[in-house]
């Protein structure tokens, strides 16, 4: 173990080396440590905001198929609303329909059977004069007891 | 080998694995002479310093946010760690920008170093003994250490860089005159009697720092790759318990040095932010 100028060849490589490393090295490998980190990061950023929004989109997803299922329901229970409404209606009309035809057979009959009465009124002072006529012959004169026979005519109302 | 009249005692066989191939041609007399270079230490630890960079360079160029490759990933892990550890003791973000980026340098890089030890110890002298001969060279003199970390030198140069680097922030954070007033009021406290004693306590307390710094990595590679020459002695002997307990001696200790190798390029990493940050704190 000798002391010798070695020592001071040996201190001034120390100090090169050092230098390089400084210069060339050490920059670009940090920078590329520094890089990948930021870059893994905002990867593991990202995945976390890729779930945090599926989960949103899931949701409402499960929103939407509530509120479509809710509409459907509306839907049909308006309808069927529309349809007893409608049903209601048309029993109604048909009821009108057949008390106006009932009431217009009603009256046509009565008319008719009043026709047929007043018909078989005048038969019965036709025939009730001409069985008087007949009864009576020459006494009875149509046109002095035309007011007798009208009286008649009421009665038999 | 067998132990033939031609071959080195056992002495003289660590005493060569133990020399340096230096710009003297032989051992240095002296035990501080600053006009020696000590040639191998020098290449091998700049040879794996540019390889170290080169391949973080190559890491950084590929750099990217995406999918990371194998490589890129494991360079990536080292950078996290150092910087996870710089941020726990270095509290100004803009010092990180240097001293983060050093640490990861400096624990590649001896981590390297020291992984040389793992090598067979006469792998690489044994061919520059080849070169070396065929250079016209005598074998003999063919020295060659290939683990820079048990070159105190190397450990030391780096622990001293390491000791600028404190004095370069102690001046930047607290200013000239902050520092010193800090140099001789701490850490007894703000009195002409204490000034003295502060100031040698806080001498005491970077020459600790900076001798242990250093002296902790070479100590325990030195020791390391004096061991594996040991337990390649005990081969060298050629007989059937020699070759059996270099079998198992260097596998043992090969492997309990990995822990060693890491341990050691971890500890003078950390020590370099741990100082560095303490730079940055006032007593």
């Amino acid at each position: 173990m000798n002391l010798n100028a070695t020592l001071i060849a040996q201190l001034v490589v120390f100090f090169i080396l050092g230098w390089f490393t400084m210069k060339y090295v050490w920059p670009p490998i940090v920078k590329a440590l520094d890089e990948r980190s930021a870059k893994i990061a905002e990867g593991l950023a990202a995945a976390d905001k890729a779930k945090a929004d599926l989960a949103l989109a899931e949701k409402k997803a499960v929103e939407e198929l509530r509120k479509a299922r809710e509409e459907a329901a509306q839907l049909r229970a308006a309808a069927d609303k529309q349809i007893a409404k409608l049903m209601e209606e048309a029993r109604a009309e048909a009821a009108r329909l057949i008390a106006q035809a009932r009431e217009a057979a009603e009256q046509e009959a009565r008319a008719a059977v009043e026709r047929i009465k007043d018909d078989l009124r005048e038969e019965v002072a036709r025939l009730a004069v001409a069985g008087a006529e007949r009864i009576l012959r020459r006494e009875i004169d149509a046109k002095a007891h035309a007011e007798l026979l009208a009286n008649l005519k009421q009665e038999l109302v | 080998m067998t132990a033939s009249a031609h071959g080195p005692t056992a002495s003289e066989y660590v005493v060569h694995h133990l020399t340096h191939l230096n710009t003297l041609g032989g051992p240095q007399k002296h035990i501080v002479d600053f006009s020696v270079l000590n040639l191998d230490t020098l290449f091998y630890s700049v040879l794996l310093g540019v390889l170290t960079v080169y391949l973080l360079y190559r890491a950084a160029k590929k750099a990217t946010s995406g999918v990371p490759t194998r490589f890129q990933a494991a360079v990536e892990i080292l950078v996290e760690m150092v910087a996870d550890q710089a941020k726990g003791v270095i509290h100004s973000a803009e010092s990180r920008k240097f001293v983060a980026p050093l640490g990861l340098t400096v624990f590649l890089w001896i981590l390297f170093m020291n992984t040389m030890d793992l090598l067979p110890v006469d792998l690489l002298p044994r061919i520059w003994e080849g070169v070396y001969a065929a250079m016209g060279g005598d074998p003999h003199h063919a020295y060659m250490r290939v683990v820079p970390t048990a070159d105190v030198n190397a450990t030391l140069g780096m622990s001293i860089g390491v000791l600028l680097i404190c004095l370069y922030y102690n001046v930047k954070i607290k200013g000239f005159g902050g520092w010193l007033h800090e140099l001789f009021t701490a850490p007894f406290g703000s009195h002409p009697v204490l000034y003295p004693v502060n100031f040698l306590m806080q001498i005491i307390e970077f020459l600790a720092k900076t001798l242990s710094h250093g002296l902790r990595l070479f100590g325990n590679m030195y020791a390391g790759e004096l061991i594996f020459i040991l337990i390649a002695l005990l081969g060298g002997t050629a007989t059937v318990l020699g070759f059996v307990g270099h079998v198992l001696a260097g596998t043992a200790w090969a492997i309990f040095h990995i822990l060693i190798i890491v341990l050691q390029a971890f500890i003078f990493m950390m020590l370099t932010l741990v100082y560095v940050g303490q730079a940055h704190e006032g007593h």
